[in-house]
């Protein structure tokens, strides 16, 4: 017993420096050699300063800007340093009355528009930080967009063609459009990794 | 369901089976201690690791010191776990500057890592250190995933032992698990998921200036968001590989930094069946027949892919109180799930990680339709053999197997054997442990947290679904899966407490019964097949087993579904 004790202990503690110490510092050279920009949060610069992550939402409501989908982070939308979903069930009322508080906040800034309202544009992500909407849900907001900056249709749907991702393999995952990179085109900012 | 979602779903399965093939033939050559192509490097590591652990390699045990070594090891692993997350604060590697973890949730959290459950009472970046996450958590991860490992090959030895007493060396096993097979294989998945973006740094966190600001709930501006970093990639490869699911940040892999695209996750849903659905290869060389492995595995495809299609089916379905409210009738599912992995990989992502005790989740399964959260649910009751936990889902499937037998036994009134290993008293009384336990906690668990307002009070949502979140907690925490309807708020007394004794009961009131099965079958001999075998490799065996494991597993478990999720279900209707 005393000797199983004595190497229980030895090898959680060898164990411990190979799997807890070596491998994590080996993965973290071995990435930050190879793969700087991506092992260090994906982020995009404006000359100097870090405007975003493409990897990370960013929450949006200026009636010229394309809006992200809702967030359940706190204390306000698209915390990165909290990530949550809502975890509402589907029959709790709490996730109807949200849905429908944001249904009336999309038709209030848009209200001749008569699309039928995106499920994704209305609804919480897993992670609260979903940098992306679905290419209806863009679509759903292009006059919107159009009419506050006072620019044609056809120059934010260029944006946004611009920041559509097709599915992987053509099956994985819908089409989806990158909603900070739309912002930043529509603003004209130019950003590098 | 879509054509589109039925083919993901085939390519899914289809490369799931490609890869695990060869690894499975890999993990026979480490185990049977033939040597590989990686030994040039590995082999050396493997003995410096031996010579200061003070492992004597060519000792054998019997089942007695074999289990005791396991639990030995696991008592170490739980202090370790829990020193770390209590004294983090005065510890190096704490950018963030976090407190020591409380008491309870440190209880919780080194049982549910020591485990191999991952269950999570914490949020991740706001909660450990990256000392904690990687000295403590990463390492569990390994060893414990290892340990469930081990204990499957003395399982395995005891069906190929002729009248012996010797099951395998513990230390050998757990280390030959951790470095050649658990180790390489997460340095590799942890740089292709870096290359895709999963960040890897000691940087605790970075600032980026807001395109436009927000407000806050107390009504401040913010005008910057503070993205959290850390060494994730590391953690998150072999938290998927290990079978473990505790995720580097709260959301787990539905975190843009855990799991940035389509790519990224389709790796790491390959990656959380891969080494299960391998060991059912390695069982067939082990035991020199390879139609015993397939036979098993083929009777996990025969429960998977029909919950598999449940799932999908039920989340590409609207919420039709949505519908109501005028949203689009044809997207199906969406709250809690992300844009870049869609519907169909997130319930493929569901029905993977609760069928294997994986956890891991990458869409919040509290908020799945009813049906589309049964199918996870009660691919956990079911005991997590349906894949499982690297190593305990393919012993618990081999318990199975044993009963499957017996049972065909009593209808033809001849003593059953398996393999050629004649089941007897002693192996059904250990066996029926090994089911009865897990499910006792799951139904007496929920029945107690139902009934005291400690149970009740952190529910996070009203009626038919809050009952969901209990059972999905006890199901999860006593399988040691370790994924969870998230509404629940579980890091008070009651549910740190409570959770923490069922994960024990999950790991340990099983392996040691499994490891007495070893003993008792190394010490018989092998009767050669005749006229009145049941033959196990057979389509037959198959649905034979199959149908054992759904009777058990609905018998034991409907009436308390009927109260969660089938209600919901009828009520949303």
């Amino acid at each position: 017993m005393k000797a199983t004790i004595l190497t229980a202990i030895r090898a959680l503690l060898v164990l411990t420096c190979v799997t807890g110490l070596l491998y994590p510092l080996l993965v973290t050279g071995l990435a930050q050699a190879v793969f700087p920009v991506q092992a260090n949060g994906s982020l995009l610069r404006d000359g100097n300063t870090p405007v975003g992550s493409s990897l990370v939402g960013q929450a949006f409501s200026a009636e010229r800007y394309l809006w992200s989908r809702p967030s359940a982070t706190a204390p306000f939308a698209y915390n990165a340093a909290a990530s949550t979903g809502s975890n509402l069930g589907p029959s709790n009322p709490a996730l109807a009355a949200a849905v429908k508080q944001r249904i009336e906040t999309l038709r209030h800034a848009d209200p001749g528009n008569r699309q039928v309202v995106p499920t994704d544009l209305v609804t919480a992500s897993g992670s609260g930080l979903d940098p992306d909407i679905s290419v209806a849900a863009a679509a759903f907001q292009v006059p919107r967009i159009a009419r506050a900056r006072g620019v044609a249709v056809g120059e934010v749907e260029t944006a946004v063609r611009q920041c559509t991702h097709s599915p992987l393999l053509g099956m994985i995952g819908p089409a989806h459009v990158n909603v900070l990179c739309v912002n930043l085109a529509l603003d004209h900012v130019s950003v590098r990794p | 369901m879509n054509p589109v979602a039925v083919l993901e779903c085939a390519l899914y399965l289809v490369l799931l089976v490609a890869l695990a093939w060869p690894l499975g033939a890999y993990m026979a050559r480490v185990y049977t201690g033939e040597s590989t192509w990686a030994d040039r490097v590995l082999g050396p590591l493997e003995r410096v690791v031996y010579r200061l652990s003070g492992v004597k390699s060519a000792v054998q045990m019997n089942w007695r010191q074999y289990a005791g070594a396991v639990l030995v090891f696991h008592v170490f692993g739980f202090l370790a776990v829990y020193g770390l997350q209590r004294f983090q604060a005065v510890l190096p590697l704490n950018p963030a500057g976090l407190p020591g973890v409380p008491p309870e949730v440190a209880w919780n959290t080194a049982v549910s890592f020591a485990t191999n459950t991952n269950w999570q009472a914490y949020g991740g970046e706001t909660t450990m250190s990256h000392l904690t996450q990687m000295l403590a958590l990463t390492t569990q991860n390994f060893v414990s995933a290892a340990a469930g490992m081990a204990v499957l090959v003395a399982l395995i030895r005891g069906l190929t032992g002729r009248q012996v007493t010797d099951v395998g060396n513990f230390w050998v096993d757990m280390t030959r698990s951790t470095l050649h097979i658990l180790l390489p294989l997460s340095v590799v998945l942890a740089l292709l998921l870096v290359s895709h973006g999963v960040v890897q740094t000691f940087t605790g966190s970075v600032s980026v200036h807001l395109l436009e600001p927000t407000t806050s709930a107390d009504g401040k501006t913010v005008a910057d968001q503070v993205l959290a970093l850390g060494p994730a990639a590391s953690q998150v490869a072999i938290k998927q590989l290990g079978t473990n699911g505790g995720g580097f940040f709260n959301a787990n892999s539905a975190h843009p930094f855990e799991n940035p695209d389509g790519f990224s996750n389709l790796l790491q849903m390959l990656s959380i069946l891969l080494i299960p659905v391998a060991l059912c290869f390695t069982f067939g060389r082990m035991v020199g027949q390879p139609k015993q492995g397939l036979a098993l595995l083929m009777a996990m495809f025969v429960i998977f892919v029909p919950l598999l299609a449940l799932t999908v089916a039920s989340e590409h379905q609207a919420n039709p109180v949505l519908t109501a409210l005028g949203v689009d009738p044809a997207m199906g599912n969406w709250e809690g799930k992300e844009l870049r992995f869609g519907i169909t990989s997130s319930a493929i992502w569901a029905t993977a990680t609760t069928a294997a005790s994986n956890g891991s989740v990458n869409a919040m399964h509290d908020s799945f339709m009813p049906l589309g959260g049964l199918g996870p649910m009660w691919l956990m009751q079911l005991g997590e053999i349906v894949f499982g936990g690297v190593g305990s889902g393919l012993y618990g499937m081999l318990v199975y197997a044993f009963i499957a037998v017996f049972v065909a036994g009593l209808m033809v009134g001849r003593t059953p054997e398996y393999l050629g290993k004649k089941v007897e008293a002693f192996e059904m009384k250990m066996a029926s442990l090994v089911i009865l336990l897990p499910s006792a906690s799951v139904l007496i668990g929920t029945a107690v947290a139902c009934s005291i307002p400690a149970g009740t009070q952190p529910l996070g949502n009203p009626g038919a679904h809050g009952f969901s979140e209990i059972l999905y907690a006890f199901s999860s925490g006593s399988n040691n899966n370790g994924s969870a309807f998230g509404g629940l708020t579980v890091n008070g007394l009651f549910y740190s407490t409570a959770i923490g004794i069922v994960m024990l009961i999950g790991r340990f009131w099983v392996i040691v019964p499994v490891l007495a099965l070893a003993g008792s079958l190394a010490k018989k001999k092998i009767v050669p097949p005749g006229a009145g075998t049941l033959p196990t490799h057979t389509p037959l065996f198959v649905a034979l087993l199959a149908g054992t494991i759904l009777l058990v597993g609905a018998l034991t478990f409907i009436p308390s579904l009927a109260l969660g999720p089938i209600v919901e279900h009828l009520a949303l209707r």
